[in-house]
């Protein structure tokens, strides 16, 4: 299959191994990646601040850059539901509405694409760890992932899932609402560590390296004794 | 963002707040045991997401057609001798209520739970008029004792320990110190017996009102409203014109599903139809019942077709029991009648989107209150809707700039490259600053580490390998 992927900003400039992991996964299982490297973020920043015209001139270079894919794969939830579920609501009676609902028929996030396009769930992967799992709340509840990453990790040799209790609680990243309330998005983020903490997992995994990045920039000020690495990773281990 | 006064307060207040780990443990701890009874009483709906689309769509129903209900209403119970009373704004049911209390020459009122009364400053004007005011929900007594608003518009007092409220009685009404609930429960009983028996004029909310029997529908826990609706000899329901429910059987979904999503109840204690006064030949009830009708925006609200669904809520709560910004910040933060996301949601409108946008503004977009609202109104969504609405009427001129320049980077990658190279010189010197004044990022790096650029870009790698 050929195969588009989407690299959000924030995995190309500081969490790369993710979307690496992402491109030798899919190769390995015989597919061809297409990355567009003319195309950087999806806009959600601006969304979600209310500039919704600001997000339009970036959206619309997704839209016609993405335009012949036949699959997009998103590494991450969040952006993933930016251009799945939002690129058409940001497009509301525009002329690129169309454009944006077909967009949005052939987008999968990476896990969701694994397990419920490909049928895929062991890659052969090992990874002798306790892990907990955080549900990004944008692939969660927006996307409707929740068994995707856990049929992975559960073919992962080695492994053991521990399930915190608040795996489906926001961890307070929320993009700019993060430097908008920032006591409010700590105080989050410290619930949801403490949480992770209890299961004695050594990584939270996740499927979003936005809230991975917001959980470690936790704990790596408060040098709390866990990890967070991103799901592809985990399943690109040999 | 531009600051208003009220965007200042809660952010003051929000800082003192997520500080105080007494408060963040005590209110999490409380609604996580609500959260597990929730579940409990969730799994005894043979299918609790199809009664929330039912509920969903008779409420969709009732909001869209608002203005034949009401008046079917208003016909039917007027049929009974009930008084409708149309109020236009808070000026106007406040006008209104205390015409009432003056032609009935009262002296003590005695309220069961009205939210909308705090909405419009109701207990301040009958106070200010000379009248004996007295809450008698136990919650909202013990908050009325202590000179503040509802925590929480189901459960008004939950953010106080039971020594707390021991302190407030002994202190207040004299009484010995308890740990005992049953004690204290006793203590405000008898207190507020007395009150019921003086008092002349009843005022209830109402949980719902039926527009085909003419009759509100009050649920309650503690009896408290049914003696302030039946003791009093006048009784007066004051309610947002948005509670109608279509039809007396609807009552057999939203009684349960809002004891559910509520309180972890599958029926709130008591569950009571009021439909106007005493009927010749019967033996007790008051003599006159009056029902305020309240817009107070409302309307306004309702010509929105974006966000007219938020006129669905009956009130149970349960976004607020479940939204991780509730459980850091309480109540008392939002300064609002309405806390949590459903009041983040219709407090721009009721009060104005640019006082009250940062409402809208301090939620991750989590999700979590759409999740949970047993009448699926897109809590989340109309958030999002908000902010639009806010910027689209007037931007912040640094975030538009700041966008503007991003959508320029973000659209010439070799200009994005560039930023990711100049990112990477930056971060080596970005230790002096860090979390000074000076620190651009300081928003995020006083309690965060911020992210490093990596030594090699993903699509530095890209290019590498092919």
């Amino acid at each position: 299959m050929n195969i588009t992927l989407f690299i959000p900003c924030f995995i190309d400039a500081c969490f790369p191994k993710a979307g690496i992991s992402v491109v030798q996964i899919l190769e390995r299982l015989g597919h061809t990646i297409e990355y567009p490297q003319e195309l950087t973020c999806c806009g959600q920043p601006a969304f979600n601040s209310g500039y919704w015209p600001e997000t339009r001139e970036v959206a619309v270079k997704v839209l016609d850059r993405l335009r012949d894919a036949e699959v997009l794969v998103i590494v991450s939830g969040s952006c993933g539901a930016m251009i799945k579920n939002f690129y058409p609501e940001l497009f509301k009676g525009t002329p690129h509405e169309a454009a944006a609902r077909a967009l949005s028929s052939k987008c999968y996030e990476f896990s969701e694409f694994l397990v419920d396009r490909l049928g895929v769930t062991d890659l052969g992967a090992r990874f002798p760890h306790k892990v907990t799992v955080h549900d990004g709340c944008h692939g969660h509840r927006e996307l409707g992932i929740k068994d995707q990453p856990r049929k992975l990790l559960a073919g992962v040799r080695d492994l053991t899932l521990v399930e915190m209790d608040e795996a489906e609680t926001c961890c307070g990243f929320g993009g700019t609402f993060s430097a908008k309330f920032p006591m409010i998005s700590t105080a989050m983020g410290e619930g949801k560590i403490a949480s992770a903490l209890q299961t004695g997992a050594e990584y939270i995994v996740s499927n979003d390296s936005s809230c991975l990045m917001h959980q470690q920039g936790l704990i790596d000020r408060q040098k709390t004794p866990i990890k967070t690495i991103h799901l592809a990773e985990v399943l690109n281990t040999r | 963002m531009s600051t208003t006064p009220a965007a200042a307060e809660f952010k003051k207040e929000a800082t003192v707040l997520t500080k105080d780990l007494r408060h963040r443990a005590f209110i999490r701890g409380a609604l996580k045991k609500y959260e597990i009874v929730r579940d409990d009483k969730k799994a005894r709906f043979q299918s609790w997401e199809s009664a929330r689309a039912a509920a969903s769509e008779i409420k969709w129903q009732a909001i869209n057609h608002l203005d034949a209900h009401l008046v079917e209403f208003a016909r039917n119970l007027k049929a009974r001798g009930g008084k409708v009373h149309w109020a236009a704004d808070a000026e106007q049911a406040r006008e209104i209520i205390l015409g009432i209390v003056r032609e009935k020459k009262a002296h003590a009122i005695v309220k069961s739970k009205v939210m909308t009364g705090e909405e419009i400053h109701l207990n301040a004007a009958l106070e200010k008029a000379g009248y004996d005011v007295v809450e008698s929900d136990l919650g909202e007594y013990i908050v009325q004792l202590r000179h503040e608003a509802p925590y929480h518009f189901v459960f008004p007092a939950m953010h106080l320990t039971r020594g707390e409220i021991s302190d407030l009685f002994a202190k207040e009404l004299g009484t010995a110190k308890t740990d005992n609930p049953e004690e204290l429960t006793m203590i405000a009983r008898r207190v507020l017996r007395e009150k019921y028996i003086q008092a002349d004029i009843g005022i209830s909310g109402a949980n719902f009102a039926i527009a085909e029997t003419g009759m509100i529908s009050i649920t309650e826990n503690e009896g408290n409203a049914r003696l302030t609706c039946a003791l009093p000899k006048t009784h007066i329901t004051l309610m947002g014109i948005e509670k109608i429910l279509p039809k007396l059987a609807d009552l057999a979904l939203f009684l349960p599903m809002l004891g559910t999503a509520g309180a972890g109840q599958l029926m709130t204690g008591y569950n009571s139809m009021y439909g106007g006064p005493r009927q010749p030949g019967e033996a007790d009830g008051p003599e006159e019942f009056h029902v305020v009708l309240l817009d107070n925006h409302r309307t306004a609200l309702l010509a929105d077709p974006e966000q007219r669904d938020a006129l669905q809520c009956i009130r149970c709560g349960a976004c607020l029991n479940v939204c991780p910004i509730y459980k850091n910040i309480g109540g008392h933060t939002y300064g609002t009648t309405y806390q949590g996301p459903i009041g983040s949601v219709i407090t721009p409108h009721l009060r104005g989107l640019q006082n009250w946008k940062h409402l809208a503004f301090s939620s991750s977009l989590c999700g979590a209150c759409t999740e949970a609202c047993p009448v699926k109104i897109d809590l989340h969504h109309l958030l999002l809707q908000s902010r639009r609405n806010a910027i689209a009427q007037k931007p912040v001129w640094w975030e538009k700039l700041a966008f503007q320049a991003a959508a320029i980077l973000f659209n010439h990658a070799p200009l994005f490259s560039l930023g990711m190279k100049l990112g990477r010189i930056g971060q080596r010197f970005h230790p002096l600053i860090k979390n000074t004044p000076l620190d651009p990022a300081r928003a995020w790096t006083r309690s965060r580490e911020l992210p490093q650029v990596a030594p090699e870009t993903f699509r530095e790698w890209w290019q590498h390998r092919k």
